[in-house]
């Protein structure tokens, strides 16, 4: 099982990082992967991500070994970007290999729901007109960590 | 050389607070998350604000996420923060 975690402001190549996940194991199966991105709308125009150095590093590899360990992967890795980001850029990577596709796609939704509400990030939106709102938690996004947490053997 | 914690603050509190760190001196024996919460609001208005301001303030101690009954001794990172919102 290889654990890959970064923090990063430099932008993620989806294709490099879906081909490392593929040729980890003879074992892998199926690669699930989910890619989140700034969505435009409204006047937005970029957001903002800050973070919590240190902290961040360790809930996302604490994440990532709680993956591998309810899902039996052969790896998986979590990419997540800081700093200013434009409508249609990557925000997050998360990838999930495994022997068959189920442990894959599910241990890809169980990290992308968990990092949302539990890993220490923030986002603070642009809009066109200049205005600057820090963005609130969704209930529906803690409601689904929630749910990962209290049924251990999903 | 003083029992000292280092308290952080993240997103819109450290926007409001208009800073991101502080130094406290709390007893060598240590307080709780909420005391240490008290303290430092009663020694400066902004910040007692900044924190009534956010319903569903969290915070890590140690970067770790905690509860306010923590006990927290000299030495410690303390950060309180808003809800977050990755991905």
């Amino acid at each position: 099982m290889v654990v890959h975690v970064a923090v990063q402001a430099a932008p993620f190549d989806v294709g490099v990082e879906a081909e490392r996940l593929s040729a980890l194991s003879p074992l892998t199966g199926g690669v699930g992967l989910f890619v989140g991105q700034v969505r435009g709308g409204q006047g937005l125009r970029a957001m903002t991500l800050e973070h919590y150095p240190g902290m961040t590093e360790a809930t996302l590899h604490a994440l990532a070994q709680e993956a591998q360990a309810r899902f039996d992967l052969t790896g998986c890795t979590v990419i997540h970007r800081v700093g200013r980001l434009e409508v249609g850029a990557g925000i997050v990577f998360v990838g999930a290999g495994a022997a068959h596709r189920g442990a894959a796609l599910t241990a890809t939704s169980f990290l992308i729901d968990r990092l949302k509400t539990g890993a220490p990030f923030w986002k603070r939106e642009e809009y066109d007109d200049g205005r600057t709102i820090w963005v609130d938690a969704r209930e529906t996004d803690e409601e689904a960590a929630r749910a990962w947490m209290n049924n251990p053997t999903a | 050389m003083a029992d000292r914690v280092t308290v952080l603050f993240f997103a819109a509190l450290r926007e409001q607070i208009g800073q991101e760190s502080l130094s406290v001196t709390i007893p060598a024996s240590g307080v709780t998350v909420a005391a240490l919460r008290t303290q430092i609001e009663g020694a400066n208005p902004t910040i007692a604000q900044a924190l009534a301001d956010q319903p569903k303030l969290r915070v890590a101690v140690n970067r770790t996420l905690s509860t306010f009954e923590q006990l927290v001794t000299p030495g410690d990172e303390v950060a309180f923060f808003p809800p977050m919102t990755g991905g």
